[in-house]
């Protein structure tokens, strides 16, 4: 396994909403992957996006220019 | 064969929509469910398509369209999701079975229910509208066009009443998604169900509705949404809210694709090249010494439907004949629109309905009026 490290992982209520991260940061070039929620986070299903600490503010910036709707943002050993 | 039965589906579909579909069963794992390539490819095609849809109907966000089997079930999600017990709805009979069984339970179930006449032409008046609210007035449910006479219902004016007397709008665009254009923030549209595989070229199965955002839809069902798997509750956010189960990605594929075609060829086109072949079929069996032609023609900005009897006969005896004589494809008897049978005066005969698509020809027109020429000539 990967050695884990602080990481920022945003959450989101519907894949729809995760769809639509994953393209927005696509196309702005913003850091970033889907991964599947980590269960330190929801002992659930689904897809969250996952980037480094600095790129809070980017991502933050970008969901509100493109109008993304995040569950929440959190920081998690992954 | 010639099809002239494209208001049931348009049996032709554009390549890239079969192409389209035959990579997704090739490829396509299930969207939401899991994260592997498949599924995530699923995922992303889907979302997508919400995008293509969001932009055609001039939605607010792709969020707001969710997919369905169809247009019942989307009208069957928008009527027993908006109605409670006590509230007044009003609605037309111009409609489908699908706008008026949901609405006959919901009447069972203590919903108030005003059905508008219209006149022998099919015809609403719009201030009929206007007339019958009342205080518990709570949605409007409407055709944007006649699947019987092909008859458009001005969807801007009625979305204008809707709008100026805080009423929710749920419109039925069977018959008209994918050849008129929608725009469901200009036209005051609250709810707008449509199906795939009619004037949209896409698959059977597919389907959807938009859902203006701030509206709160009581789903019909719940179960897997791939997201907040340890909650009681299916989740209430849109899309996700009205999608519960495993989606038609498949189809959703080539709905898709069949968007791309609609864009590229141009609504405009198409429904220009349709309303042509109907014009050319309706002026060569008007005149035709026994033959009724129902509906309004006093304008060509119409449905692509020209639905006519024969003298006294049976309409189902009307289109046998027509198929195994001539191997035309018609629709015959009550095309689940009672009322408008009922106001037409056709509920016993039934009506015998060619509609077109793009793809028919003059040629396809020609030998309808010919068949519908020489069936008349032996009732005369």
């Amino acid at each position: 396994m990967r050695k884990k490290e602080l990481k920022l992982v945003v959450t989101f209520y519907t894949t729809a909403d995760a769809m639509a991260m994953e393209k927005a940061c696509k196309e702005q070039k913003a850091p970033g992957r889907l991964i599947p929620v980590p269960r330190a986070i929801s002992a659930g299903c689904g897809l969250a996006w996952c980037a480094g600490l600095d790129a809070r503010d980017a991502l933050r910036q970008l969901m509100d220019r493109m109008d993304i709707e995040e569950q929440d943002i959190h920081e998690c050993m992954l | 064969m010639i099809y002239l039965d494209n208001a049931a589906t348009t049996i032709r579909k554009p390549q890239a929509v079969i192409d389209a579909v035959t990579f997704a069963m090739q490829s396509m794992g299930n969207a939401g469910r899991g994260f592997n390539d498949a599924s995530l490819g699923a995922s992303r095609i889907i979302y997508e398509v919400r995008e293509k849809l969001a932009r055609f109907f001039h939605a607010e966000n792709p969020k707001q369209i969710a997919f369905t089997a169809n247009s019942t079930e989307s009208l069957n999600i928008a009527i027993k999701g908006t109605l409670t017990l006590g509230d007044h709805v009003i609605t037309t009979a111009l409609e489908h079975n699908s706008v008026l069984r949901p609405l006959y339970e919901m009447e069972e179930a203590g919903v108030e229910l005003t059905v508008l006449d219209s006149d022998r032409q099919g015809r609403i008046r719009y201030a009929d509208f206007k007339r019958n609210i009342r205080k518990n007035t709570k949605a409007i449910v409407c055709t944007h066009g006649s699947n019987l006479t092909g008859n458009l219902v001005d969807i801007g004016q009625v979305g204008q009443i809707a709008a100026d007397y805080g009423l929710l709008l749920i419109v039925d665009a069977s018959q008209t998604a994918g050849a008129f254009p929608i725009d469901v923030q200009e036209m005051n549209v609250d709810i707008l169900c449509f199906t795939g595989h009619k004037g949209m070229l896409g698959p059977q199965g597919t389907g959807g509705l938009y859902v203006r955002p701030g509206l709160t839809v009581r789903p019909l069902k719940s179960g897997g949404s791939g997201v907040q798997t340890y909650n009681k509750s299916h989740p209430s956010e849109m899309p996700t809210a009205l999608e519960a189960g495993t989606l038609n990605g498949h189809g959703i594929a080539g709905l898709g694709a069949a968007v791309d075609y609609l864009l590229e060829t141009g609504i405009d086109a198409i429904r220009g090249r349709e309303q042509a072949l109907m014009r050319r079929f309706y002026e060569g069996v008007k005149g035709i010494c026994g033959v009724t032609v129902y509906g309004d023609f006093s304008s060509w900005e119409r449905c692509p439907i020209v639905t006519l009897n024969i003298g006294d006969y049976d309409s189902s005896e009307v289109s046998d004949e027509l198929l195994t004589t001539y191997g035309i494809s018609t629709r015959s008897g009550g095309h689940c629109a009672p009322l408008m049978h009922k106001a037409l005066g056709t509920k016993g005969q039934g009506a015998v309905r060619f509609s077109f698509s793009h793809y028919n020809t003059e040629g396809d027109v020609d030998a309808a009026i010919q068949a519908v020429t020489e069936l008349a000539s032996e009732c005369v």
